[in-house]
């Protein structure tokens, strides 16, 4: 699979990152140069390996059902750009 | 287990201008899982708080904040795949979905695309008239609901709410193996029965506890059948799927404007392109979101800040043998036991609460009377107030001892009606309100017959006419009835009456 401008500018679209169209051709090389790396690794023959989800042994850390957190309004807003009667006020969005 | 059986019934045939056409519809369900704190954070679920109160900084998606999942959600997802008759999976993980809006900070979703924690199971889907379908499903998965975005405070901001963000949802996927607005609607309903038995979802539409996804189709009779046999969707149209409907009527509305839609398409030519719409109830009409075409590019990976779910099978078979009785268990056995119509063991199981009041006043007692006096009397008379079981001023003890007072032939059912409405404004205990305000059903005969003699010897006219035509004497039996207050056995008034007018 080979990476060209579009598709970088799609990528860079979707995370919501602005690129300049001049960057896009370097971006799109970079994002081959990684492709071409998981190429190399796909050569591997895993066959019967279990794929490996942590380093240690260890299982996910689970939480009981109390309620531990929140109220903290205050906190929640404070690096919001704009917050109004307890809410985030962001720029009108609808559907 | 008592088995339920019942026949599949027809599809929702429209008729076009070129034939008939058939509905095919596949629903996923969102169910808010019924926790006191969040799937990854520890703040709270509770509906109606001050705005971003419940919101720990996990859920605002701060940086370098981790999630720890809460386990009553893991425990609930399992307990609802269990009341659906489902595989459920020992091994799943976790994936981030990403797109972004602002009620979604941490700008994905978390939820399980390739390994759910639920697998294929079956509802069954009754109709009310006979006939129910089997409505496959085909995964259940955990993952976090987005806020809440209010447009309509400010001209030219929308505000957002945080509280939801985060909360456990339950993802139920069906097969697409509903075929009409009414199965749809029948079918939610059925999922928020069981929900509601096994106490993993509050069901409450209204405040979005239960959300609706709906997907689409339309085809010709036959191809469904062609279908199902091969499980190959080529021989299926191309779906729509309208997105977040929190109502039934919504929802059958929108199923039916779409399948036209579609046709009319169809008919004149066209392609339906498959999109996601939207539903106006006010307009009754879906139209197309184009907006989320390309937001559809969610670029799902595995997410690695959570190991995957790892459960043991001791512990799903401990919450199994731990699972209440479940719907159609219940209404199968009402039936069996005590011996209750199809239509009345549903009425009585449709709320589990409903249920155990039933239980508890047939116990010992005449199921059907029991059955009768709950549905007729008493959800006839709480409907009038708007109320539900659990407000009930008549405890089941009390209804209990009614239905013992007619089954014992100690009041009609008449005067059975008058005792219930006091009991029901007034309390008290029947049996000594019977007593003490001289309600019990006369049925000396003696003191019916002494009655009777008064109304001949008092009536030489009538008892001529009576005599020359029989009909008439129910006319007597009125006259006794009205003599003693309601309060004689009509049926040994009847037999006294013909004797004594030699009948």
């Amino acid at each position: 699979m080979s990476i060209d401008t579009d598709t970088a500018r799609k990528v860079a679209h979707l995370a919501r990152i602005k690129v300049e169209e001049d960057e896009l051709p370097a971006l799109a090389g970079e994002f081959n140069a990684i492709l071409g790396f998981i190429e190399q690794l796909q050569e591997v023959d895993v066959e019967g390996v279990e794929p490996m989800t942590s380093v240690t042994p260890q299982r996910l850390k689970r939480r009981d059902d109390v309620v531990t957190d929140g109220d903290q309004q205050d906190k929640v807003l404070a690096n919001a750009p704009d917050a109004r009667e307890g809410f985030f006020a962001v720029p009108k969005v609808v559907e | 287990m008592l088995d339920l059986t019942y026949d599949a019934p027809k599809p929702k045939t429209l008729s076009g201008a070129t034939g008939d056409w058939e509905l095919v519809i596949g629903m996923e369900v969102h169910a808010q899982v019924a926790t006191k704190a969040k799937l990854f954070s520890g703040a709270s679920t509770r509906f109606g708080a001050e705005p971003n109160s419940n919101v720990a900084f996990v859920d605002a998606g701060m940086p370098g904040m981790l999630p720890v999942i809460n386990e009553g959600c893991i425990r609930q997802a399992v307990k609802t795949g269990l009341g659906l008759k489902a595989e459920i999976n020992l091994f799943s993980a976790f994936d981030r979905k990403n797109y972004f809006y602002p009620d979604l900070p941490q700008g994905y979703q978390i939820s399980q695309l390739y390994h759910p924690i639920v697998g294929e199971g079956e509802v069954l889907v009754e109709l009310g008239d006979g006939t129910a379908r089997n409505v496959r499903i085909e995964r259940i998965h955990l993952e976090q609901d987005a806020g809440k975005s209010i447009h309509d405070m400010d001209p030219h901001m929308s505000f957002v709410d945080l509280n939801r963000t985060g909360v456990a949802l339950m993802e139920i996927v069906s097969r697409p193996d509903i075929r009409g607005p009414e199965e749809a609607a029948a079918y939610i309903a059925k999922l928020r029965q069981i929900m509601r038995y096994l106490g993993t979802c509050d069901g409450n539409m209204q405040s979005g506890n239960l959300r609706a996804d709906v997907n689409v189709s339309v085809c010709r009779p036959g191809d469904y059948e062609r279908y199902m046999e091969t499980q190959d969707f080529g021989h299926l149209g191309t779906r729509c799927e309208i997105k977040n409907m929190n109502s039934m009527r919504f929802i059958q509305q929108a199923i039916d404007y779409e399948a036209r839609r579609q046709i009319a398409l169809l008919e004149d030519g066209k392609e339906v392109v498959q999109e996601t719409r939207l539903f106006d109830p006010d307009k009754g009409e879906t139209r197309s979101m184009r907006s989320k075409e390309e937001a559809h590019d969610y670029r799902y990976f595995p997410d690695p800040d959570l190991l995957p779910l790892e459960i043991e099978q001791d512990w799903v078979d401990e919450i199994a043998a731990n699972l209440p009785e479940l719907p159609d268990e219940k209404k199968a056995r009402f039936i069996k036991d005590f011996g209750l119509s199809d239509y009345d063991a549903s009425v009585l199981t449709a709320e589990h609460e409903n249920a155990a009041y039933f239980e508890a006043v047939a116990d010992g007692r005449d199921g059907k009377l029991a059955a009768n006096w709950v549905i007729n009397e008493l959800f006839g008379r709480l409907k009038k107030e708007d109320h539900d079981i659990t407000e009930s001023p008549v405890s089941p003890a009390q209804l209990g001892g009614i239905v013992e007072l007619i089954t014992k032939g100690d009041i009609s059912g008449k005067i059975a009606k008058e005792l219930f409405e006091i009991v029901y404004t007034e309390g008290g205990d029947p049996a000594q309100i019977v007593e003490e305000r001289g309600m019990k059903q006369v049925t000396d005969t003696g003191a019916i017959e002494a009655s009777v003699d008064e109304v001949i010897a008092a009536n030489p006219a009538q008892v001529e006419k009576a005599q020359a035509n029989p009909k008439l004497a129910g006319w007597f039996v009125g006259q006794v009835m009205k003599a003693t207050g309601g309060k004689a056995n009509p049926k040994a008034v009847n037999e006294i009456v013909s004797k004594k007018l030699g009948l």
